[in-house]
């Protein structure tokens, strides 16, 4: 049977089953090359207006004058700056109130309507709002921030909470412990993976929010200098602007996807 | 005879499903544990006999009755009670030492004292070797152990087991059955188990009560007569050792038919 199976279909395109890591990775580099080299090819051969699409050489040319002219390290400072802070904020008030959502229900019967409510809210329609109420400096990017990623953070941390299992729990409390030393000693111990994930992906979406918060009123900023670009017909500026911001995102991401596996090595199978 | 060690008094469990009557789950149980015995809770799946171990361990609500240790009406759960769990409840950060150290946060003991605890507890259970492991590092049958090791380092006066070795393959089983039996012999302490293998319930246990379909009722009471120490090889092959276990399948099973026949299965 098994001498058939193999004879009829492909060893890569087998359900579930592993192939050479080189043939992993190669699949996904090449992907990319193919996507750059279709790009090269629609410019070059003039198949697309250089308005519409510039080459890749183009958008090069213009990484390099940006880092030299210095605007690139301003532009990526301050966005990280927003980022980072806008993130935290959420965070500070996400950890403590999906906790509580996830341990007692009437935390989860008091906050989760409003949430349910208000994370459906798009946050570029809170612009004008922010705008009005903080004014035009950093809180109030902060605040865009905030608003695309609170919502969304505290109900996942409420989900990390609920995942730890039930006889962990119970286990606990036949060694005496009150609920409050199983709260902090067994649920957030148990949980703590969860949320780390859980904060890789929500400054993920704060990465994704970030041309949102410096939509208007902004005179700095890698979304501040896309938006300036589409005026100017700078096209080239705007793919750029999008590449540094995927990039810096998926830095950000893998060092949290890297800190995991230091500080949680117990939670990573090993069998 | 003496005052029981754990007495179980006409306990009933109704669970409140939203609205009716609410699911019957365990009817009118009375049953007593005596200090230093073995005694196991033989039932079909779903009759009740976890529930009955959670309620004597105070992490389910009795709804009506009495569960007394020595006498006293439990209050929730207590150090005075040890628990093992059919699923594994070993903290995943926590090393294997760290799991056992864990239960003695409530003990007062000084950090020497506790290390010693620990360690024997470890040697109790065959895993010194295995202190600085990580759960994620053992096999089934290890972290039973370890979790066995857990319930009874600070020396709890009765040990409640939910199906403990339920989750393990055949062979792992056996080992772990003899292990107990091995722990027991040493320290004697009072155990109710709970289990739905007739096998396993002769080879462990001093007396047994067997329980009916659903809602759980005790329908019997076997007293396993049979020479201790006891061993799968020498134990399972004696005459006594058949006669008890085709009484305990008799029993069972006309149980097991009856559920059957009332969910139309032939």
């Amino acid at each position: 049977m098994r001498h058939v199976m193999k004879k009829h279909s492909s060893p890569l395109l087998e359900l579930r089953r592993p192939i050479p890591p080189a043939w992993y990775w190669g699949a996904g580099l090449g992907f990319i090359a193919l996507f750059v080299l279709v790009w090269v090819l629609l410019t070059s051969l003039g198949l697309v207006s250089r308005i519409f699409l510039p080459p890749p050489l183009a958008v090069w040319n213009e990484l390099l004058r940006q880092a030299q002219s210095g605007i690139l390290w301003q532009d990526a400072g301050v966005s990280l700056y927003r980022i980072f802070v806008g993130w935290l904020i959420s965070t500070l008030l996400a950890v403590p109130i999906g906790i509580l959502m996830g341990n007692f229900q009437f935390f989860e019967g008091l906050f989760e309507p409003f949430i349910d409510l208000v994370r459906y809210m798009p946050a570029v329609a809170f612009v004008p709002l922010t705008i009005l109420w903080l004014g035009v400096g950093d809180t109030q990017k902060f605040a865009i921030l905030f608003i695309g990623t609170f919502f969304q953070e505290a109900l996942l941390i409420m989900d990390n909470v609920k995942t730890v299992p039930r006889e962990l729990i119970q286990v606990s409390s036949t060694f005496g412990l009150s609920k409050w030393e199983i709260l902090r000693d067994v649920i957030l111990r148990a949980a703590m993976p969860g949320i780390w994930d859980t904060f890789r992906i929500t400054l993920g979406w704060a990465w994704t929010y970030l041309v949102v918060a410096e939509l208007v009123a902004a005179s700095v900023g890698l979304g501040y200098r896309i938006m300036r670009a589409q005026r100017f017909l700078e096209t080239e500026t705007i793919i750029l602007g999008i590449l540094i911001i995927g990039a810096m995102g998926l830095i950000t991401d893998y060092l949290f996807k890297l800190t995991y596996k230091k500080l949680f090595r117990w939670a990573v199978q090993s069998r | 005879m003496s005052l029981p060690k754990l007495h179980i008094q006409n306990v009933s469990k109704r669970f409140d499903l939203g609205g009716g009557e609410g699911l019957l789950a365990v009817q009118d149980v009375s049953l007593t544990v005596q200090p230093n015995e073995f005694v196991s809770l033989l039932g079909p799946s779903g009759c009740g006999k976890s529930t009955i171990l959670m309620m004597a361990a105070g992490l389910e609500e009795i709804s009506e009755g009495h569960i007394r240790v020595d006498g006293q009406d439990i209050e929730g759960p207590g150090l005075d009670r040890g628990v093992v769990f059919q699923s594994y409840t070993l903290f995943p950060w926590l090393t294997v030492a760290g799991n056992v150290r864990f239960a003695l946060k409530k003990s007062h003991l000084s950090a020497a004292e506790q290390d010693d605890l620990v360690r024997r507890h470890l040697e109790l259970v065959g895993l010194a070797d295995f202190a600085a492991a990580y759960p994620n590092q053992l096999s089934g049958g290890m972290r039973q152990r370890v979790a066995i090791a857990r319930a009874l380092v600070y020396r709890p006066q009765i040990l409640l087991m939910d199906e403990p070795f339920g989750a393990l393959d055949a062979q792992t089983r056996m080992l772990m059955q003899e292990l107990l039996l091995e722990v027991w012999q040493k320290d004697r302490t009072t155990v109710l188990f709970v289990t739905h293998d007739v096998d396993e319930a002769i080879l462990l246990s001093d007396r047994i009560y067997v329980m009916t379909a659903r809602p759980g009722r005790i329908k019997a009471e076997i007293t396993v007569d049979l020479p201790r120490p006891r061993h799968w090889l020498e134990t399972e092959g004696s005459l006594r050792f058949a006669e008890l276990r085709r009484e305990a399948l008799r029993l069972l099973h006309e149980e097991v038919r009856q559920e059957g026949r009332s969910k139309n299965i032939r």
